[in-house]
C-alpha cells in the first residue's frame, strides 16, 4: 500500500493548497492552547474547521485535528469540547498526547478515531500496544529519538499503524518530556503549545557582532554577514568546560527523503511533515515531492533526488536518529 | 509533610552510590526511591548493591520504593522494565511502559517524568492503582492546588519537587558522549567525572544548565522553602528531594526541620544555598514567571 503522506496545515490557506498539491492527509489544529503549534495568527475557529474539512473531503483528503497539549488542572473542559467540536466538524481522527485526554474521549466519543500523538513520546511496542489496549488508538506518531530498526522492531510487534516526520522541525528530545522553554521563558510545550516563543526573542547587535537571545541568555553569536539561526533552546550555542559549541544539536532541519523505502520496509504507514507554521507555497512544494516520491516508490520507479534541499532555507540538513548516528 | 528522596538523577560509583544509601537510612526521611532512572547502561555499575540498600533502609523503618527508566526504547531496556516487580517493593513508573508490565491491579507511584498535568489523567491513573504521584516539576502552584484536592477524593497521595537540578529534558541522544565525539552505544562513560551533572553555561558566561548523559537539568537548584508552607496547607503529602553528592544529610535535616516548622522559611533557603557554595537556587515553576526564577519570598495564600 502506498504510504500516506500527512501535511501541517496552519491556515485555511495552506490546507486547501496542501489537499490541491496531493496531500492523502492534512492535520490542524483549533486556533488555542489545546495544540501544540498555538502560534499567533495560524490555526482555524470552529466555522473554518469545519469548511476545512468539507474541502478536503470532497477532494478525497483526510483532516486529522490534533488536540495534543496537557489540559490545564481546572480548565480541561476546554479541551473536552476541542475533541466534541473535532468529532462535529467532521474530523476523520484526532491526534492526542494526554491520559486523562484520551480517556475522555473514549468513553465520550467513541465513534471518532484517536491518533496518538508524538508528544506522549511513545517509543517502544509494549507502551503502543498499551495506548492501544488501554484508549484504542490506531496510529502512533513516533517520537524522533528512534532509528530505522528500532522502527522495524516496533511495526514487528504492533498492529498499531505507525506515523513518522520525515521533513522540517527536529526534536532532538523525547516530545511532550521537555520544559527546557518554561524553564526559560515561563511558556512550555505541554501547557501552552509553543516552545521557544517569538515573544521572548531578542536579538542584540554590539558593534557588527550580533547576539540572539532568548528569554534574556544568549544562545546565538554570529557576525553581522552570517546567517543568524532562530534561537531554538535545544539548538543553542552553549559553553563547558572552556568549549563552546552546539552541544545538543546543531541548527539543522530533518530530512528523511532518501530514507523513504526503508521507511516503507520497516513497516511505517505514513509519512508525517512537520510545519504547520509554514506558508501555503512551501507546504505545497514539500506536499508535491513527497507525493512524486511514494508514488514512484509504490511504481518501482527510482526515488527522485535531492528534491527538497532547497526548502530548508539555508539549514543543514539531518536525517536525524534514523541512520544510528545517535547511538 | 512527609519528605521522599527521590531516584538519583546521576552516575555515581557503586561504593558512592552504596554509601548514599547507607547513610540516608540515618536521615530524617520517610520514603526513598532508587534505581535507575536515566540511563540503562549505569544500571550494571551498582545493580547488585541494590538489594541490601533496600533491605538496609525496609530496616531503617523507610518506605522504599524502586524507578523505572525515564526512556525505554531497546529490548534490554522493556526486559529490566519487566522485571522491577521482582525486587518485592513498590514501582514508581516514569515512563508508561513500566504501568503495561505490571500485573493489574498492582499498587504502584507515578513518578515526577510521567505527564500528570490534569484532573482526569489523575482519576485514570488511580483506577489503575496508583497510590502516589510526584507532580512534574513544570506545574504552577495552582495546578498542584486543584490537583491535590483530587488526588484527595481518591486516595492518592500527591509529592511536588521539593528540591534539587529539575530534570527538564531527556532524549535519545547521549550529550556527554557527543561532547567526546562518541555515540551513546560507545559512550565510555563520559559522565562519570559529573556527580552533580556538567555546568552549560550562555555564551555570555550565564550559568544556565546541566548536562547528565541523555538528560538536560537545570543549572539552578530547585528549591521550595519558601513555598513550603503554601504546599502543608494545599494538601500536599510530601516534599521530594533529588540527591545530590555532597550536604544531602544537611540537607534533609534543613528540610525536615522546615517541614516540622522549626525553622523559617529564609533560614532554611539561605542555609541551604550556602551548603554548596556557589549554587543558584531557583522556585519559579511553582509561583514565578519563568522556571528558573527565584522568589526569596513567601508564597503568597
Amino acid at each position: 500500500m502506498v504510504m500516506e503522506i500527512v501535511c501541517p496545515a496552519g491556515t485555511p490557506a495552506a490546507l486547501r493548497a496542501a489537499v490541491k498539491a496531493g496531500a492523502h492527509t492534512v492535520y490542524c489544529g483549533f486556533a488555542d492552547e489545546t495544540n501544540a503549534r498555538n502560534f499567533p495568527g495560524l490555526n482555524f475557529d470552529r466555522t473554518e474547521m469545519r469548511e476545512g474539512v468539507a474541502f478536503a473531503h470532497s477532494h478525497g483528503t483526510k483532516v486529522l485535528i490534533a488536540i495534543n497539549t496537557f489540559p490545564r488542572a481546572g480548565d480541561e473542559a476546554i479541551w473536552h469540547r476541542a475533541v466534541s467540536d473535532a468529532e462535529s466538524c467532521g474530523a476523520d481522527a484526532v491526534i492526542l498526547a494526554d491520559i486523562g485526554l484520551l480517556d475522555y474521549a473514549a468513553r465520550s466519543h467513541p465513534g471518532l478515531r484517536r491518533h496518538l500523538s508524538v508528544q506522549a513520546a511513545a517509543a517502544n511496542s509494549d507502551v503502543i500496544n498499551f495506548y492501544a489496549e488501554a484508549f484504542g488508538v490506531k496510529r502512533v506518531v513516533l517520537p524522533r529519538v528512534l532509528s530505522l530498526p528500532e522502527i522495524a522492531v516496533i511495526n514487528a510487534e504492533t498492529d498499531v499503524e505507525t506515523e513518522v516526520f520525515v521533513f522540517g522541525g527536529l526534536c532532538v528530545m523525547a516530545e511532550g518530556r521537555c520544559s527546557l522553554s518554561s524553564y526559560a521563558t515561563g511558556l512550555s510545550p505541554n501547557m501552552n503549545g509553543v516552545c521557544s516563543p517569538a515573544s521572548h526573542v531578542e536579538y542584540h547587535d554590539d558593534d557588527g557582532v550580533l547576539d540572539a537571545r532568548l528569554g534574556g541568555y544568549t544562545i546565538h553569536r554570529v557576525e553581522q554577514n552570517e546567517a543568524a539561526p532562530y534561537p531554538t533552546l535545544c539548538k543553542g550555542c552553549f559553553g563547558t568546560n572552556g568549549k563552546t559549541g552546539h552541544l545538543f544539536e546543531d541548527p539543522v532541519s530533518l530530512n528523511a527523503e532518501r530514507l523513504i523505502p526503508q521507511l516503507q520496509k520497516a513497516g511505517v504507514s505514513a509519512l508525517k511533515i512537520e510545519g504547520r507554521q509554514r506558508s501555503r507555497s512551501y507546504v505545497a512544494q514539500v506536499v508535491r515531492n513527497f507525493r512524486a516520491a511514494v508514488d514512484a516508490l509504490e511504481a518501482g520507479k527510482p526515488m527522485p533526488e535531492g528534491m527538497l534541499a532547497r526548502l530548508s532555507e539555508g539549514q543543514a540538513m539531518t536525517t536525524g536518529a534514523y541512520k544510528k548516528t545517535w547511538r | 509533610m512527609e519528605l521522599t528522596v527521590g531516584a538519583n538523577q546521576f552516575f555515581w560509583s557503586a561504593d558512592i552510590w552504596a554509601s548514599f544509601y547507607d547513610d540516608l537510612a540515618n536521615a530524617p526521611v520517610d520514603r526513598v526511591v532508587l534505581g535507575e532512572l536515566v540511563c540503562s547502561k549505569r544500571l550494571p555499575f551498582y545493580q547488585d548493591r541494590i538489594p541490601e540498600a533496600i533491605a538496609t533502609l525496609l530496616e531503617a523503618g523507610k518506605e522504599v520504593a524502586l524507578t523505572s527508566l525515564a526512556l525505554i526504547t531497546l529490548k534490554r531496556e522493556r526486559k529490566l522494565t519487566s522485571e522491577l516487580t521482582e525486587m518485592g517493593v513498590e514501582v514508581e513508573i516514569n515512563d508508561l511502559t513500566a504501568l503495561a508490565h505490571l500485573p493489574e491491579g498492582t499498587r504502584f507511584s507515578v513518578g515526577p517524568l510521567v505527564n500528570v498535568y490534569n484532573e482526569g489523567t489523575i482519576a485514570w491513573l488511580a483506577a489503575r492503582g496508583a497510590t502516589r504521584v510526584c507532580l512534574p516539576p513544570e506545574l504552577p502552584l495552582t495546578s498542584v492546588e486543584i490537583l491535590t484536592a483530587t488526588a484527595a477524593k481518591l486516595g492518592v497521595a500527591i509529592e511536588v519537587w521539593g528540591h534539587g537540578r529539575l530534570p527538564l529534558a531527556i532524549s535519545g541522544r547521549c550529550y556527554h558522549a557527543r561532547l567526546h565525539g562518541r555515540t551513546k552505544d560507545n559512550c565510555q562513560f563520559a559522565c562519570e567525572d559529573d556527580p552533580d551533572g556538567l555546568d552549560i553555561s550562555t555564551l555570555d558566561g550565564q550559568p544556565f544548565l546541566a548536562m547528565n548523559g541523555v538528560q538536560t537539568l537545570s543549572d539552578s537548584y530547585a528549591c521550595s522553602a519558601y513555598q513550603a508552607e503554601a504546599l502543608a496547607k494545599a494538601g500536599v503529602a510530601a516534599l521530594r528531594l533529588s540527591p545530590q553528592s555532597s550536604g544531602f544529610d544537611e540537607l534533609c535535616q534543613l528540610y525536615r526541620q522546615l517541614v516540622d516548622r522549626g525553622r523559617d522559611a529564609a533560614h532554611v533557603a539561605d542555609a541551604i544555598g550556602r551548603i554548596d557554595g556557589n549554587i543558584r537556587l531557583s522556585d519559579g515553576f511553582l509561583t514565578g514567571a519563568r522556571g528558573v526564577d527565584w522568589s526569596g519570598k513567601p508564597a503568597q495564600p
